[in-house]
């Protein structure tokens, strides 16, 4: 066989494997609009979307994904507005206050943060954090949105912290120079000079941020609990897209039935707002790194 | 006060607002750690690490759950790393700057970015039903093998990116075929970094749970799996099966076992982190 | 006997033209030097003898390129043929992150030479030519990266020379090194034309007229004049030439 041949056949099958990554996105979309499909042929999308009770599994049915929305997002704002100002924080002082050493040291320490394994961050919501929220505000609950916020918070902080910082280092030191050499302080440089020219990449940052929130389900399913509440108390419990698909996985509900068919209608709304999520950060970052380039 | 000192004033109250909040991150995982080790740590004996699950928490061990680990592990590392470093290998170096090759890109984009659990109902529906591979360690380790394709794919075309042009130059100068070049000077010179990558990947694999819990890995297995077939369960699943019981002890259990969990997670984060370092320094030549 | 010959060639790297109309023959054991000040066009046209251009996104070129009498640009070309008859010498020292003899033999290896014995034998007559084998035959299994600029520089040559080779391209192989190794890589070129066809691309007019038989020189994209190394250099017809060479400009 000839070496011409068997360059194209190294070809075509590394191709193919390129293209099987097309196959899964395909795969996804099919498979959660198909069942979403017979979900939504017994319940109208327009009772998916405001009714304000989601009780597939109790005798009483309702189907309103607006409890499990609006779980999602008292968690994830929680964990937002935590992570976000002391991840860009700490991403700044990194960058432009830190010495080589401190940085050297820090980093390995973000890294291991955002390797412990998610299960890990669900226990000691559930052991440290509530109870110690327990000690000084009144009326939190055993599960609770403020908990499983707070610690999903502090789970993506390296996350935010770690894309910003290659976002600031990305800015031309000749930016730097000019802002130092007319006389700024470091915090107006990198406030009033840096910060603004990497806001593209501090922004997808942010919004990969907030997609790892959405889509975080053992830190919830653990600490946030299991009861959909249509509430923006983050003292209540609470229960999350992702923690409801979990919740009917462990339990005994019949394949094909409308209450297992609820699990997709949950997960195409995740996707969906995840897949913008990812596209829109997508094409900031293109624009970005165009301009550094 | 005059501006320039006002100017100061604000800049070391940022300094120690900086110091205070990257020291705080290492604050709180120094409690976690505390407090974790101190929970579980007393807990884990031989016993602990040779016993079946059991509905007495004294009796009850990891073993049927660090064994599923090992077999989800290397069943998902022997399905996703072909399919991942060629699949990073094509795009990186066949793919032309046309527009599929940029629909592609955005396409693992995307997919590094959807929820893990959603790989779990793909997987449900796909491998669990669709193929009858059952809740079986063949349907998690195919799911959690997608999952972890787009780490993979980006971290080969990372480690490819480095290599220096002058390399390739080099060989296609004396005559080497494109393939030749890649298997003979590139993949080797970028093996470090891809390395690092697969093993980040499979780290990240085996903290899991979601998209296993949703392909119905087993909350309680006595018995430990013996063929891809068997059902399973998985450390973090059997973290969590016990940390949601209300008994004290088996809260302590979990936190034993999350501490042999860490440990694995650690050591295999720590191998890549050392074998990047090595190989950062080997490129700079 | 002419053995490159350039007709009405042009080149392009998409709006730039880089080449414009290059009539040019080269014959058979000679040392041509391509001189011009930067952005000439003598790499460009250098890289194009073993199409080294083809990785350069937006290249385009008209007219014909042969060697040996056959177009290099042909839809049939063999890539790989053409550069194990035409082999090249970069810039920097780009040795394999091999050792010694694994770089030389790498040539061998992937077409398919398996024979230990001769790759061993072939390896040692391309180190010897290269006058590298007396500093290294003891070292063979040594990282290339532990021999010096010079040393490196000479091992790129075996490399090439190991495939047997006819004709030699160097895109100005001393300008990395030092004068001690630039001089020992010159010392081997006047060796080597007595076996093979060089073309060397140079910065240094001194080098060019040390070396070379012929010499061409390039100007904004277009040969301005190419004759004799000790016509060009005493007498040249073209009164750029003659500017570029006394360093009026350049």
């Amino acid at each position: 066989m000839n070496r011409k041949t068997t360059e194209k056949i190294i070809e075509g099958g590394l191709a193919l494997c390129g293209a099987l990554t097309i196959l899964v996105t395909l795969g996804i979309i099919w498979v959660l609009f198909s069942e979403s499909v017979n979900f939504f042929s017994e319940v109208s999308i327009v009772d998916f979307l405001t009714d304000p009770e989601w009780t597939p599994l109790f005798t009483q049915k309702h189907y309103g994904i607006l409890p499990l929305l609006s779980g999602t997002l008292l968690t994830t704002a929680i964990a937002i507005g935590t992570a976000m100002p002391v991840g860009l924080i700490i991403a700044v002082y990194l960058s432009e206050y830190a010495h080589k050493k401190f940085r050297s040291r820090v980093k390995p320490v973000m890294e291991i943060l955002a390797a412990i394994p998610t299960v890990v961050y669900g226990f000691f919501a559930l052991t440290v954090v509530t109870p110690f929220l327990q000690s000084f505000i009144p009326g939190v609950s055993t599960f609770n949105a403020l908990s499983a916020g707070l610690v999903m918070g502090v789970m993506i902080v390296p996350m935010i912290s770690s894309l910003s910082e290659d976002a600031l280092f990305a800015v031309p030191k000749s930016l730097r120079e000019a802002a130092y050499g007319m006389g700024s302080t470091r915090f107006q440089t990198s406030f009033k000079v840096i910060v603004p020219a990497a806001s593209s990449g501090i922004l997808v940052s942010i919004i990969l941020a907030v997609g790892r929130a959405i889509g975080e389900t053992m830190v919830v399913a653990i600490a946030a609990g299991q009861q959909p509440t249509l509430t923006f108390d983050p003292r209540q419990s609470v229960e999350t897209i992702t923690a409801y698909i979990v919740q009917v996985s462990l339990g005994d509900v019949q394949h094909g039935s409308l209450e297992y068919n609820t699990i997709f209608a949950a997960g195409i709304t995740l996707f969906i707002v995840t897949f913008i999520l990812n596209h829109i950060s997508y094409w900031i970052k293109k624009r970005f790194q165009e301009k550094y380039e | 006060m005059s501006n320039a000192t006002v100017n100061r004033a604000i800049d070391l109250l940022f300094k120690y607002t900086g110091i205070f909040c990257t020291l705080s991150a290492l604050v709180i995982l120094a409690i976690f750690l505390i407090n974790i080790v101190s929970e579980g740590l007393s807990r884990i004996d031989w016993q602990f690490i040779s016993s079946l699950p059991s509905r007495k928490a004294e009796r009850a061990g990891i073993l049927t759950a660090w064994t599923g680990t090992v077999w989800i592990l290397s069943l998902t590392a022997i399905i996703s790393i072909p399919f991942g470093v060629s699949a990073g290998i094509y795009l990186e170096e066949y793919g032309r700057k046309n527009r599929l090759a940029s629909i592609v890109e955005v396409n693992i984009a995307n997919l590094a970015g959807v929820p893990s659990i959603i790989y779990g109902l793909l997987g449900l529906e796909i491998f669990v039903r669709i193929l009858n591979f059952g809740g079986s360690l063949l349907a998690g380790s195919f799911t959690l093998a997608l999952l972890i394709l787009p780490i993979i794919i980006v971290a080969t075309r990372e480690a490819l990116k480095a290599v220096p042009k002058t390399l390739r130059e080099a060989s296609y100068g004396i005559g080497a075929t494109k393939w030749q070049t890649i298997w003979y000077q590139v993949l080797p010179a970028a093996s470090g970094g891809i390395l690092t990558g697969i093993i980040l990947a499979l780290s990240r694999a085996v903290g899991e749970t979601a998209p296993l819990i949703v392909i119905g890995a087993l909350a309680y297995v006595p018995f430990v799996p013996t063929n891809p077939m068997d059902e399973f369960t998985v450390m973090p699943m059997q973290i969590f099966n016990w940390i949601s019981r209300p008994q004290h002890e088996f809260l302590v259990n979990g936190a034993a076992a999350i501490i042999i969990l860490l440990l694995i997670t650690f050591i295999m984060n720590g191998i890549a982190i050392y074998l990047r370092n090595k190989w950062q320094k080997k490129i700079n030549w | 006997m002419k053995i490159i010959e350039a007709i009405d060639v042009n080149a392009y790297y998409g709006e730039n033209h880089a080449l414009t109309n290059i009539n040019i023959e080269i014959k058979e054991n000679t040392v041509t030097a391509f001189i011009g000040p930067s952005g000439c066009g003598k790499t460009t046209f250098l890289r194009m003898m073993n199409r080294m251009n083809d990785y350069v996104e937006g290249f385009r070129k008209e007219g014909t390129l042969l060697i040996d009498g056959k177009d290099v640009y042909r839809k049939k070309v063999k890539l790989e043929e053409l550069r194990q008859h035409v082999g090249m010498v970069f810039q920097r020292p780009n040795p394999f992150p091999k050792s010694i003899f694994e770089n030389v033999a790498y040539g061998l290896r992937i077409r398919g030479v398996g024979n230990k014995k001769e790759i061993e034998e072939r390896v040692e007559k391309s180190l010897k030519k290269a006058a590298l084998w007396s500093e290294v035959k003891d070292s063979l299994h040594k990282s290339a990266y532990s021999l010096s600029g010079g040393q490196q520089q000479r091992l790129c040559i075996a490399r090439t020379l190991a495939v047997k080779p006819s004709i030699i391209l160097m895109d100005e192989p001393a300008s990395a090194l030092d004068p001690l190794s630039t001089s020992k890589i010159e010392e081997l070129i006047a060796e080597l034309k007595q076996q093979y066809t060089i073309v060397i691309v140079t910065h240094n007019m001194q080098q060019a007229s040390r070396i070379s038989d012929h010499t061409a020189f390039f100007y904004l994209g277009s040969l301005i004049e190419f004759d004799k190394t000790n016509v060009i250099f005493t007498n040249p017809a073209n009164k750029q030439t003659e500017n570029y060479i006394t360093g009026r400009f350049g």
